[in-house]
């Protein structure tokens, strides 16, 4: 795995540059699964709700985390909702999937008792307010990911 | 508790961006061998040296699947017992507590250390996301803390000046701290010119990628007198989680904060926080953070941080010094910074933090953090007698 040595000039020391490249795969579960084909299907955004506490969870999830009873419940939430935070990130890194400025955000949509984390497009950064209205953005090819959502954009 | 647990010595190294001239093990030992000889401790079974070490690191950062690899003969660990405990450095301290408490062990060695300057740290960050709804997003730390950092200042009208007082002190208080990486004399201004990296967060409101260990020995009580005249004793502790998906909670609030610190200052019967408590280390990755950790810690009302830093309260020769050492700012590695914390509360409460020195300490607060947006929080509380 180590594929470069190299020797620093000032110190008499060796560094060793390797790479750890492991293939996994994740399973989604059921709920998770449902949650992502009707999205890439239907264009739906589902949550599941909390037969105790009656929250709606955007993903879905098949347990609420303060009842931790077994939500079966599905419930369709809008393709709206309102923009909890953003942010824009100026600077490169290695795991972005565009160059920057990249914007991001958390969307609590209309239905839902949680926000959904998603990248933001088709806004001008300095445009961007906690509280404005968001609409998603579908992906015209879709393949069972969250990013058959491409972004969320102001709504019209 | 049956008991109470000892802290005997403490060592850092210095925090550094690079040690290219060290790896782990080597790194770990130059604190490590700093607390042996202040002790005269060895490593024995026999009930009066070193039975047990607790290391904390992380795997991602050192760039391999057993970050404590190298790390082994250098704890004592051949032919013998270590634990490694891959979150927060004072969560670290917690179980090496707990192996004294179950009577197995009296004398255990501690060490944290990490060389963030060996990984890219948007990858590994991206790979500590959820792989399925956040992962695939291109998130790391910085860009999940800019999204808390927006949340938090809009919904209490928390200022960017006010965040940017938080890295004025604590890189300033960094002058007087011989292991700190970035002191710094730098004003408001200074860190609101500095490059924006996830707005709003800045150059300077961020922590700079560092190289650094920090051991510690703990003893049971009866063999802490034995071992030192002056012995900190942990008097309270604990650690609280939050859910791990971002939009599942109101980024403004930090409740595993809240209830850590009820627990600990339960454990440790201290009732009103700012006036029993001398100092406060926290961790601090962010200059928001400490804002929003003293809320948390209930050192402020709940969106009083800002207030907080106004007010002075919380500078050197204020009422609560907080980050006395220059705190995460100044420079510590992510999984060293908790146990760092620990270390400069037990100096401060030993009279031995030379000119970061806050009179008279006896009663002080470590604060450590891991994961997303605080998602890990661990208080301890620690005191003279």
């Amino acid at each position: 795995m180590t594929d470069r040595v190299e020797k620093l000039r000032d110190l008499d020391v060796f560094i060793y540059h390797g790479k750890v490249d492991i293939p996994d795969t994740y399973s989604a579960g059921t709920v998770g699964s449902r949650f992502l084909i009707e999205i890439r299907d239907n264009k739906r955004i589902m949550g599941t709700r909390c037969p105790a506490c009656k929250r709606v969870y955007v993903p879905a999830r098949s347990v609420c985390k303060d009842c931790f009873g077994r939500m079966d419940e599905w419930v369709e939430v809008g393709d709206k909702g309102t923009l909890l935070t953003y942010t824009v990130v100026h600077v490169p890194t290695s795991v972005q999937l565009k160059e920057p400025p990249v914007a991001y955000g958390i969307v609590q949509l209309d239905g839902a008792d949680t926000g959904l984390v998603h990248l933001l497009g088709e806004v001008d950064p300095d445009q961007l307010q906690v509280g404005m209205k968001m609409q998603a953005v579908f992906a015209e090819e879709r393949v069972g990911s969250i990013l058959d959502i491409k972004y969320f954009k102001p709504a019209a | 508790m049956a008991q109470r647990v000892g802290i005997v010595a403490v060592a850092q190294t210095k925090y550094h961006p690079n040690r290219a001239d060290a790896n782990e093990g080597e790194l770990a030992y130059e604190a490590i061998r700093q607390v042996l000889q202040e002790t005269g401790l060895g490593f024995s079974d026999d009930g009066d040296g070193i039975s047990s070490a607790v290391t904390c690191s992380q795997d991602f950062w050192d760039g391999r699947t057993i970050s404590n690899l190298n790390v082994m003969s250098y704890v004592g660990a051949h032919l013998s017992h270590e634990d490694k405990v891959a979150e927060d450095g004072v969560n670290a301290v917690y179980t090496a507590m707990a192996q004294v408490l179950s009577g197995k062990h009296d004398i255990v060695l501690t060490v944290a250390h990490m060389k963030e300057s060996q990984g890219d740290k948007s990858i590994i960050e991206n790979a500590a996301f959820d792989p399925i709804f956040l992962r695939v997003l291109g998130l790391d730390f910085l860009t999940a803390a800019a999204l808390q950092a927006q949340r938090y200042m809009h919904r209490y009208g928390i200022t960017a000046e006010q965040c940017a007082k938080v890295a004025v002190k604590n890189r300033g208080n960094a002058k007087r701290n011989p292991y700190a990486q970035e002191p710094m004399d730098i004003t408001v201004e200074d860190v609101l010119k500095s490059k924006m990296l996830a707005s709003p967060i800045r150059q300077l409101d961020a922590k700079p990628v560092s190289d650094g260990a920090c051991a510690m020995i703990l003893a049971s009580e009866e063999k802490a007198k034995k071992l030192t005249a002056k012995p900190v004793w942990i008097l309270g502790v604990s650690n609280c989680y939050e859910t791990h998906y971002l939009g599942d909670r109101d980024l403004a609030d930090c409740n595993a904060l809240v209830k850590a610190a009820r627990k600990a200052y339960g454990m440790a019967g201290v009732s009103d926080p700012l006036k029993e408590l001398d100092l406060a280390e926290v961790s601090e990755e962010y200059s928001y953070q400490e804002l929003l950790w003293m809320e948390g810690l209930g050192l402020c009302g709940r969106g009083e941080g800002g207030k907080l830093i106004d007010s002075g309260v919380t500078q050197m020769g204020g009422q609560l010094p907080v980050n006395p050492s220059g705190g995460m700012l100044a420079g510590n590695p992510n999984g060293v910074a908790g146990m760092a914390r620990v270390a400069e509360c037990v100096l401060q409460l030993r009279n031995e933090a030379g000119d970061r020195q806050v009179p008279g300490a006896r009663l002080a607060l470590a604060h450590g953090v891991t994961g997303i947006c605080g998602q890990l929080q661990a208080v301890m509380i620690l005191g003279t007698s």
